[in-house]
């Protein structure tokens, strides 16, 4: 046998160039799944994280500053002086009113002639002072050297030839061609001209050079057929003014007559009576020893602008006092650097306005939001003339040395500062500052209110009362399932509160709306009584089965004390509410809601604070419950065998070790719970009255943030103001819920690190 | 043993009392809340027996009262002398009832709160019947005469008989004529404006040929000779279906006529006995779960609110859980483990808590006004100014919730992840198995149920949130499904009807709140129902499957 076995190794070639070929592809593969899943989690993230970007996006514009920019310098395109200067709404044409009398339109992009003619006026009159109506009326009262007035209209037509927008300027004269005159017996130059046409009837008030006031009234009657109108006149009587007027306004309703004198007086006259008018206030108008420059109509004819030769610019508005009187107040003041103001001029479309100075800077104001959006020296000569375009987003001026100027005008949201969003505000008409949230009306020259106060404090006064309510209940409740509760009940007694956490809140809403607020309206005292008898019975009770027999008592074993107690608070709470008619004939006159608004002086709405804290707090529950459970739960036994052990009874181990222990967890649980209250939105939006009120009462309702977000976004003008604030709003919430979730969060991890050591 | 109050207060019991009483009252909560809404919502299906009563006028006149009584409580009676109703000296409490007294076009008002004590000799008649009808609400009172095209072909006893066979005939009709203006003509609709776009877009691309255009006539000729002939049938149908109609006699006297074309059905509840009862009780479940709603939604089913709702949550699922599951196992099993990885952890965990409503505004503002308006632009131009995904609809509805419920998913499966025992992995490893091999083979099938249960959850979510889909792309009453039988089957850009915001625009917003309630209970019932189903199918799933890989764990 001399075979020799030889042991050889199993022939195993791991390379063949099969083998190598599957291991690279499989390398290959490992690499794409690692490059793809890379590339797709971090782009999950990122697009997650985008939306903290976005809604910062949105809201930064509302903070960012005006800007300006030069599109084009011309020298005048005619001779004369410059009387007055208008823009278009496209920013195409512009209109230059000479003194002698001459209208020119020149287009605005390169200073070229578009059209010229002169106004019907008799050779030698001049043009001594303009005035536009109603802003964005277009039209002007020209007061004129020989005592007379005329009044035009300077109109667009747009026709599109060749699909090219054209735009043809023309004047019409609505109260026809002949100037009226004013100054019937001297004939002297009106140096400043103010109208008002509110449909029934024309006004129109110069102020003529020897300082005296004249007027024409005009009842307005319209032909049908021709649409002609024809204008009768009638009497009225002017009051008499000290001293030099520089300028004068009449407000839209034409009641009320500001004059602005040369000693730095303003006089309010009251033209209610025609035959009589009455000076209603004299007042200040700027720091004493200034004179008045310019003063100007903001927006809607109620809040008076007046500049002084210091850079000062005042608001005043009449203010309705508690005798129903009004009296001038001056609120707000603006100061512009450098100071010497030439000429204040409002935006249509807004309550800003803007000033330029001698020095050849200009100021963009806006007056609710008490905000300086621009100041900025365009050029370093005089500024003498300038006009905003409709839109405000193109500004037409003229320097001393004859040449004009055409600037474009970025300033989007002018009307939002840190101010008119967080602090108390006064606005047109109202008494006082205040919190005020309306974000539109009906007219277009209303001032939009954007406190977002009332809406912080809704939201957190709803949160209050859910955390009022869910607090107790949901703490207590985490402690004794934790700690007391037998292990069989835990494991049903958990899933079901948890399951609360999944029901939708528009459910929880519509049953608080619904079904709750009716409910509770209709057994007021039945509630109280419930929140008052619902302690007492369940401790009496306690006491009651602790005095059982023994033998009575085992049948139940412990740690089933909850299942006990399910019969009695149905109990307790069937015989409040039984007992709630009873009680409201027997305390409150047979009507508590009655009762509480006459007696108490607290107002009921049915859809109130107490119903919203209730099905929010009904929301939260689980929440609180479950994390303060987990917390409690987790907490070593060692310890409380330890306590227990040493002859504390359990309830002195929950207070004295357990708590302790866990009260950062239970914090962390409130937290979430709060962030869950602050956001919620359709409970809010259904159960109450969705009134952005300031009022702590429970029997009020409120809007909160997010119910605010659902009901105003869709209606809202993408890109508008109105629309960013909401932004601001879900951002503020955003903040607010992911800065309190990441506290309680970090709480959390704390706590889990040092269970880990004990 | 008798323990003394003292000894027991020091031992701490009433504060263990109050903590157990917590916990009762929570329980009470949940449970009280969940049987509110099952009996208001089932009993909303039963057919209920009319009273009829003599009702004592304040001024002593007796008349007629007929209605199904829907409320009764206890008034204090100090509250109704504020309101100023006469109320005898002595009585504390006063009964008070609300009646439905339906027949609106009738009497004006369709409810009514009186108080017991001014009927007197209630009682329920067999033949006194209940109309359900299209519009003005339900009728009750008594059949006179059957009539067809204005003639009387039964009257008395045998006239019952004969309108319900006569009602059989009108519904089949209605159905016809429902198929038609619904299905045939829609899509004809469909059709013309398809044509309508694509000529348009031609125009825009400078392609408009006479070739082209001929062919877009002609399809449009088809259209509307098949429009032509389903106009012709259906007036034919009109006029088959105003054929029959009633007469019958209100509480108040009036003898009204009433088309068979507005009623759905009728019946003589009091007649009833307990198994026509139920299954007139199923035909009302049954019509509810399946029927479009009917004036203003006040009545009819939900069929299109429970369409939209599913397809929404499966358009999102279907997004949400890849992009779920990547992201987890991106930031558990490749991302490096720093301190930049746990704050990304933590910062996921707490997207899980940003309110939904910032969601909706995220959506609103940057899906449909800047990425939708850019889509329109690129690619239907055609359509342009009317906006095809610059608007709220589904589409972006589904993607928005899909985001909302991502932090869901990921914690889910991250955790899942996390408690695959390290040594599955080196194992696997250790075969000399690549890494991706080992994702795939061994730890995802492990993690599935953590997955499952995160979808899930995300789905449950998705089912009753409301807040943000009111911003993008629920509405009331959709003209139309989604998903129908016109190319291209799913439109992703329509808007779509939603439970949740069925129950608040009925609940909150509809004119007739007080005959819409019930509904809204019924639609609430459903809804809870589908989500603590998807919640206790979430537990059971994860359960199993844990069960399952349970061996592997050790």
């Amino acid at each position: 046998m001399n075979e020799v076995v030889t042991a050889k190794a199993p022939e195993l070639d791991f390379d063949t160039p099969q083998l190598k070929r599957y291991r690279n592809i499989r390398a290959m593969k490992d690499k794409i799944a690692k490059v793809s899943i890379a590339a797709g989690g971090v782009s999950v993230i990122v697009a997650v994280t985008l939306i903290f970007f976005y809604l910062l996006y949105e809201v930064m514009p509302l903070f960012k500053s005006a800007e300006v920019e030069q599109v084009a310098e011309y020298a005048l395109p005619t001779e004369g002086k410059t009387a007055f200067l208008a823009v278009e709404e496209q920013g195409e044409k512009a209109l230059r009113l000479t003194v002698d009398g001459n209208v020119t339109f020149i287009n605005t992009a390169d200073g070229s002639l578009d059209s010229q003619s002169r106004l019907p006026i008799p050779e030698g009159v001049t043009v001594t002072s303009v005035n536009e109506g109603a802003a964005g009326s277009r039209t002007l009262a020209v007061g004129l050297s020989n005592g007379s007035v005329l009044v035009f209209k300077h109109d667009y037509n747009i026709t599109w030839p060749d699909n090219k927008r054209l735009i043809t300027p023309q004047l019409v004269f609505p109260y026809g061609e002949e100037p009226i005159i004013l100054d019937k017996e001297n004939g002297q130059p009106i140096k400043s001209v103010t109208l008002r046409d509110n449909g029934d009837f024309l006004i129109i008030i110069g102020a003529t050079q020897d300082n005296t006031l004249k007027a024409s009234y005009f009842e307005k009657s319209e032909n049908f057929l021709t649409g002609d109108v024809t204008l009768e006149e009638s009497d009225i009587v002017m009051p008499s003014i000290n001293g030099e007027i520089i300028s004068m306004q009449l407000t839209p309703d034409t009641r009320w007559l500001y004059v602005a004198t040369g000693n730095g007086k303003l006089d309010m006259y009251d033209l209610k009576d025609r035959e009589q008018p009455d000076l209603n206030a004299r007042v200040d108008a700027v720091t004493p020893g200034s004179k008045v420059v310019d003063m100007r109509f903001l927006l809607g004819g109620i809040s008076l602008l007046v500049a002084n030769d210091q850079g000062e610019i005042v608001q005043w508005f009449p203010v309705r006092d508690v005798e129903n009187q009004f009296h001038l107040e001056a609120v707000r003041k603006f100061t512009v650097e450098g100071g010497q103001i030439t000429q204040l001029g409002i935006e249509e479309r807004r309550k800003g306005f803007y000033a330029v100075t001698a020095a050849g800077e200009l100021g963009l104001y806006n007056s609710t939001a008490e905000r300086e959006a621009l100041f900025e020296q365009l050029v370093d000569k005089k500024i003498s003339i300038a006009t905003l375009a409709p839109r405000a987003n193109f500004l037409l001026f003229e320097t001393t040395d004859g040449r004009l100027n055409f600037w474009k005008v970025e300033n989007e949201h002018p009307d939002v500062s840190w101010s008119a969003l967080w602090s108390e505000v006064w606005y047109e008409g109202y008494e006082e500052p205040d919190y005020v949230w309306q974000s539109s009306a009906a007219t277009n020259d209303f001032e939009p209110k954007y406190s977002l106060m009332p809406l912080a404090f809704g939201t957190l006064k709803a949160a209050f009362y859910a955390m009022l309510i869910a607090m107790p209940l949901a703490i207590c409740g985490a402690l004794y399932t934790a700690h007391f509760m037998s292990p069989t009940l835990r494991r049903k007694v958990k899933p079901a509160i948890e399951l609360m956490e999944a029901l939708p809140t528009v459910i929880l809403g519509f049953l608080a709306g619904l079904f709750f607020a009716p409910f509770m309206e209709a057994n007021l005292p039945g509630v109280f009584a419930v929140l008052f008898l619902m302690p007492i019975g369940i401790v009496l009770f306690g006491f009651f089965w602790s005095n059982l027999p023994q033998s009575f008592r085992l049948v139940i074993p412990d740690g089933w004390e909850a299942a006990l107690l399910i019969p009695v608070v149905l109990l307790i709470g069937w015989l409040s509410f039984l007992a709630s008619p009873g009680l409201e004939t027997a305390l409150f006159d047979g009507d508590m809601r009655s009762w509480l608004t006459n007696t108490v002086g607290i107002d009921f709405d049915q859809r109130n604070a107490l119903v919203v804290g209730a099905a929010m707090g009904f929301a939260v529950i689980p929440t609180i419950f479950s994390i303060t459970e987990d917390a409690v739960f987790s907490v070593p036994k060692h310890l409380t065998y330890g306590s227990l052990a040493l002859g504390a009874t359990p309830w002195q181990t929950m207070v004295r070790v357990v708590l302790p222990t866990a009260s950062p967890g239970i914090f962390s649980a409130v937290m979430i719970g709060l962030g869950r209250a602050v956001g919620e939105t359709m409970i809010v939006l259904m159960a109450t009255g969705n009134t952005p009120i300031m009022d702590m009462n429970i029997f009020e309702g409120m809007r909160t943030l997010a119910a605010n977000i659902a009901v105003e976004m869709p209606e809202s003008e993408v890109g508008s103001s109105h629309f960013r604030i909401l932004f601001l709003a879900a951002f503020v919430l955003f903040l607010f819920t992911f800065v309190v979730n990441t506290l309680a969060e970090f709480v959390r991890q704390r706590l889990r690190n040092k269970y880990s050591v004990i | 043993m008798r323990v003394s109050v003292k000894e027991w207060t020091a031992k701490g019991d009433p504060w263990v009392w109050l903590n157990a009483g917590a916990v009762a009252i929570s329980l009470v909560m949940v449970l009280g809340l969940l049987s509110l809404i099952a009996v208001r919502g089932l009993s909303h299906f039963w057919p209920h027996s009319i009273m009829e009563a003599d009702y004592v006028g304040d001024d002593g006149k007796v008349s007629l009262m007929i209605g199904e009584v829907v409320e009764s409580e206890e008034v204090p009676a100090e509250q109704l002398r504020h309101s100023g109703v006469d109320v005898p000296e002595g009585a504390e409490f006063l009964n008070r009832l609300l009646i439905k007294t339906g027949n609106r076009d009738v009497l004006g008002f369709d409810f009514r709160w009186i108080l017991e004590k001014k009927i007197r000799d209630r009682r329920q008649p067999g033949d006194l019947m209940a109309i359900e009808r299209r519009e003005w609400g339900n009728f009750y009172g008594y059949l006179e005469d059957v009539k067809e095209s204005g003639e009387v072909v039964a009257s008395g006893p045998q006239a019952w008989d004969e309108f319900q066979q006569r009602i059989e005939r009108t519904l089949d009709l209605h159905d016809q004529i429902y198929d038609i203006e619904k299905h045939q003509i829609g899509s004809v609709n469909y059709t013309l404006e398809r044509l309508r776009l694509k000529e348009r877009r031609l125009e825009l691309n400078g392609k408009k040929t006479p070739q082209a255009m001929a062919d877009i006539e002609a399809e449009r000729a088809e259209e509307d000779q098949i429009y032509q002939s389903l106009q012709q049938q259906l007036s034919e149908l009109y006029t088959q279906i105003n054929r029959d109609s009633i007469t019958a006699r209100a509480m108040n006297g009036n003898v009204i006529d009433i088309p068979l074309a507005k009623v759905v059905r009728a019946f003589q509840p009091n007649n009833m006995d307990l198994f026509e009862k139920i299954g007139f009780y199923f035909v009302k479940v049954w019509e509810f779960i399946s029927d479009d709603p009917r004036e203003a939604n006040t009545e009819g089913g939900i069929f299109p609110a429970i369409y939209g709702t599913v397809l929404m949550v499966i358009i999102m699922s279907v997004i949400v859980t890849p992009l779920g599951v990547v992201a987890a196992v991106y930031l558990r099993e490749y991302a490096h483990q720093g301190a930049m990885t746990r704050i990304i952890r933590i910062a996921v965990n707490n997207l899980a808590g940003v309110p939904s409503i910032v969601y909706g505004v995220f959506g609103l503002g940057f899906f449909i006004y800047f990425i939708g308006s850019n889509i329109d632009q690129a690619l239907y131009p055609e359509a342009l100014p009317s906006p095809t995904f610059g608007t709220p609809g589904l589409m972006w509805a589904s993607i928005t919730l899909a985001i909302l419920t991502l932090p869901v998913v990921i914690v889910a499966t991250e955790e899942g992840l996390a408690r695959i025992p390290r040594s599955m992995r080196e194992g696997s490893l250790a075969l000399g198995a690549t890494k991706a091999e080992t994702l795939w083979r061994v730890v995802i099938p492990m993690a599935s149920p953590a997955m499952m249960t995160g979808v899930i959850l995300a789905i449950a979510r998705a089912a009753g949130e409301v807040a943000p889909l009111m911003l993008v792309g629920v509405v009331k009453l959709a003209p139309s499904l989604p998903l129908d039988g016109n190319y291209p089957y799913l439109h992703l850009d329509q808007k779509f009807m939603h439970l949740g915001f069925h129950i608040y625009d009925v609940g909150f917003q509809s004119p007739n709140v007080e005959a819409a309630r019930p509904l809204v209970y019924a639609t609430a019932l459903l809804l809870v129902a589908v989500i603590a189903l998807l919640n206790l199918s979430a537990v059971a799933i994860r359960n199993r499957l844990r069960e399952k890989y349970k061996a592997l764990e050790m």
